[in-house]
């Protein structure tokens, strides 16, 4: 099914363009200049024809199922091996790695296949989580809270871990000693400061957050909310500019009171 | 035969000589009056500079089935979900009218951008949550194919409820209604409140809850773009103009009890064109108000309200503008990254802006205090007033601050009781509400679009149930009282 072409001028216009007209509108939202320039075939096809622009927003949408299937929890194991056993399938099953208190971190092979060993011990609480890389998403923080007893968790990487995630990680509070969200490319300064209830932790690694719009002074005002936690970011002075020579002339002279 | 025509057009006979030559001079001034009949014909003819269509791309179609007046963010949530739930795809012909495409004076923009599960009423709370959800994935909900996805900058930082010896208890029982409804609060004394939150004076204050999950505030614009976006990518029309006259017609019915009532229905809108006379009669099926703050003068142009008091031809929609102001202070030892929104017992609020310790915040005022709401310009007294003192005994560190600018917007109030009115009138059998929200209709936008959606579509509300907040209230005197407003 065609959509109708530009109109001949004795015609009343159409003027619901489709998605043409929003370009304007979506300046609000992103600049995307350079986008126009290289349209592929497909993009061609779904601004002309209803059906490719349906059949594109299928794919996109079986995309975020696609994530969904993979966070979905395991209610099976829980309710037989209890929620720490619930929680370390669940890991294991993403691709990350997982440490029991007292034993070996526990990882899956190259083809995904991991030892059931851990189904045997069901009492014996989980320490340590690394999920860097996985899919891991709001909806999959589910299984990873009920680790009453987790002390160090590793979320480098992780494409789906944004900010609404870390406003989850609140239960955590009591044990996590431990925090590492390095690499995440949607988490931002407003979820960072979520991060106020967990005051044990120790640890907070926050460098390399791509979407967090300053990170010297964030890192500043992350310090202060978490007095007894070591930091680790960008280094601080790296947003403020001045030069070697500068910074010694600085120094040197008095500041204005 | 055309090149007959166009000869005698040029002016030329069929022998291809001058017309006016054919006596050889003429005493009419034939030659004047047939150089201005040449003119006149090629004008119209293609290639001609004069067109008879003229260009009519400023005005709404002649027809819609859905005709949504008012274009902020609950106008343009109920045209998404009309258009996500029709069945089938395109079917629905749906037309938003708004005043003023540069968004002035709409609520929605100048709004603070708070979203709370903290209300009383435990719709409210359902609607809150679910349009949580919404903004939490709205890039799956309002996704258009190669359009870069939409950031609302959510804070989830939480709301913090600061109640006094008088208002404790119903602090505690609105927490509890919280939590059954799923929403994740905590009860805090004075003494935890100290330990959190070190920059607060917890004098006065006998219980605090602090809502840690689902709450926060956001960019009321970047959501009033996304869904504008998807809607005009999925079909709605949009226009700009202001509703002037609403054309009706009515049905004398018999109740089984004897009575006799009249329905009406509109059954066309007039749209007037702005610094025109100009306006478009538009047919339509359903018209929905969402007219926010002036959402009482399109009721009445619908015939809302017209009888004697006390019936309920005569009861009138009781939405109101009214005015409250946004302050925007700078205070540089003031609360750091982790202040939620926190809302005082005295009623005035506060909350963090960005990195640069920017704080807004502001109060309602009492009744007796309503500023006129005939324009937006800002009472810099009543910071000084109203606002400043219950926040410096608050914060202390509040006690020096700048502020840096302030703004005003309207509350669509609704001076029954503070709370939305969703859903068809009785007796305007074809008028839908989504206005009246006093306040908290950013956060239930979302919900509240699809539960007009459903009432449209399907004629009941299938997801949240909405019943209380029908217009038939009004009349029956079932007040839905909101405790917890701003």
């Amino acid at each position: 099914m065609v959509a109708p072409r530009a109109p001949l001028h004795l015609m009343a216009p159409v003027w619901n363009r489709g998605t043409r007209g929003i370009r304007g509108l979506s300046k609000a939202v992103a600049p995307e200049g350079s986008q126009r320039k290289e349209r592929s075939l497909l993009q061609f096809l779904a601004d002309h024809f209803y059906d490719v622009q349906a059949l594109r927003e299928y794919l996109l949408r079986k995309q975020v199922l696609k994530v969904h299937q993979k966070n979905r929890p395991f209610t099976h194991i829980k309710e037989h091996f209890g929620p720490h056993a619930a929680g370390a399938y669940f890991i294991l099953k993403q691709g990350g790695a997982v440490r029991f208190q007292g034993k070996e971190w526990i990882r899956p092979n190259a083809r995904g296949r991991f030892s059931l060993d851990f189904l045997t011990f069901p009492a014996v609480p989980v320490e340590a989580v690394d999920a860097s890389g996985s899919a891991i998403n709001y909806h999959g923080l589910d299984s990873l809270l009920t680790l009453k007893e987790l002390q160090s968790l590793w979320l480098r990487h992780c494409p789906h871990v944004d900010d609404w995630c870390l406003s989850r990680l609140h239960p955590l509070a009591n044990s996590l000693q431990e925090l590492s969200l390095a690499g995440c490319p949607r988490i931002s300064e407003r979820g960072l400061a979520c991060l106020h209830h967990l005051q044990n932790l120790r640890r907070l690694d926050i460098s390399d957050l791509p979407a967090v719009s300053n990170p010297g002074l964030t890192q500043i005002l992350v310090e202060e909310m978490l007095p007894n936690c070591e930091v680790l970011g960008t280094d601080w002075t790296q947003g403020l500019g001045l030069g070697p020579e500068e910074q010694s002339q600085d120094t040197a002279s008095p500041v204005p009171a | 035969m055309l090149r007959r025509s166009l000869q005698l057009a040029l002016g030329r006979d069929v022998l291809g000589r001058g017309l006016g030559t054919h006596r050889g001079g003429s005493t009419l001034d034939w030659n004047g009056k047939m150089s201005e009949i040449k003119k006149k014909i090629q004008s119209f003819l293609p290639g001609g500079a004069w067109t008879q269509l003229h260009d009519t791309s400023y005005l709404p179609p002649e027809h819609s089935d859905v005709v949504i007046v008012g274009g902020g963010v609950m106008g343009l949530s109920v045209a998404y979900w009309l258009k996500r739930l029709e069945k089938p795809r395109g079917a629905i012909r749906v037309l938003v009218v708004e005043r003023d495409h540069t968004y002035s004076q709409a609520s929605t923009v100048l709004s603070v951008g708070g979203i709370r599960q903290q209300f009383s009423v435990p719709e409210n709370i359902q609607l809150s949550l679910f349009s949580f959800d919404f903004l939490r994935n709205i890039n799956e909900y309002l996704a258009v194919v190669d359009d870069p996805p939409l950031d609302i900058q959510f804070n989830p930082s939480g709301y913090l409820l600061l109640a006094s010896e008088k208002g404790a208890a119903v602090l505690e029982s609105n927490v509890r209604v919280q939590r059954q409804e799923g929403a994740k609060v905590c009860l805090m004394s004075p003494e935890q409140l100290r330990n959190k939150f070190p920059w607060i004076n917890p004098e006065g204050v006998a219980l605090a809850s602090y809502g840690m999950e689902h709450e926060g505030w956001f960019d009321p614009w970047s959501l009033l773009q996304g869904l504008r976006r998807k809607a005009q990518s999925m079909g709605v029309l949009f226009c700009q103009g202001e509703v002037t006259r609403f054309v009706s017609s009515s049905s004398h019915v018999e109740t089984p009890s004897g009575e006799e009532v009249t329905l009406k229905r509109v059954h066309e809108v007039h749209v007037k064109i702005d610094h025109s006379l100009e306006y478009q009669p538009v047919e339509c099926a359903i018209v929905i108000n969402a007219a926010g703050a002036w959402s009482g003068q399109i009721a009445e142009l619908a015939g809302v309200g017209k009888g004697p008091p006390g019936t309920l031809q005569g009861t009138k929609l009781p939405v109101e503008p009214r005015k409250r102001y946004v302050y925007l202070w700078n205070c540089p030892q003031g609360p750091g990254l982790e202040t939620p929104f926190v809302i005082d017992a005295s009623g005035a609020y506060f909350r963090r802006e960005g990195l640069g310790n920017n704080y807004l915040g502001g109060c309602s005022p009492t009744e007796e205090e309503e500023p006129d709401p005939e324009n937006l310009e800002v009472d810099h007294e009543f910071f000084q007033d109203k606002v400043w003192p219950p926040l410096a005994q608050r914060v202390p560190a509040f006690e020096s601050l700048k502020v840096r600018s302030a703004w005003a917007g309207y509350y669509d109030y609704n001076t029954f009781d503070q709370n939305g009115v969703v859903g068809p009138h009785p007796l305007v059998v074809n008028m839908y509400f989504a206005t009246g929200f006093s306040g908290h209709g950013l956060q239930q936008a979302p919900a509240v679009g699809r539960a007009v959606a459903e009432m449209v579509l399907h004629g009941n509300f299938q997801t949240i149930n909405l019943r209380p907040f029908l217009f038939n209230r009004f009349h029956l005197g079932e007040k839905v009282q909101e405790h917890n407003i701003i």
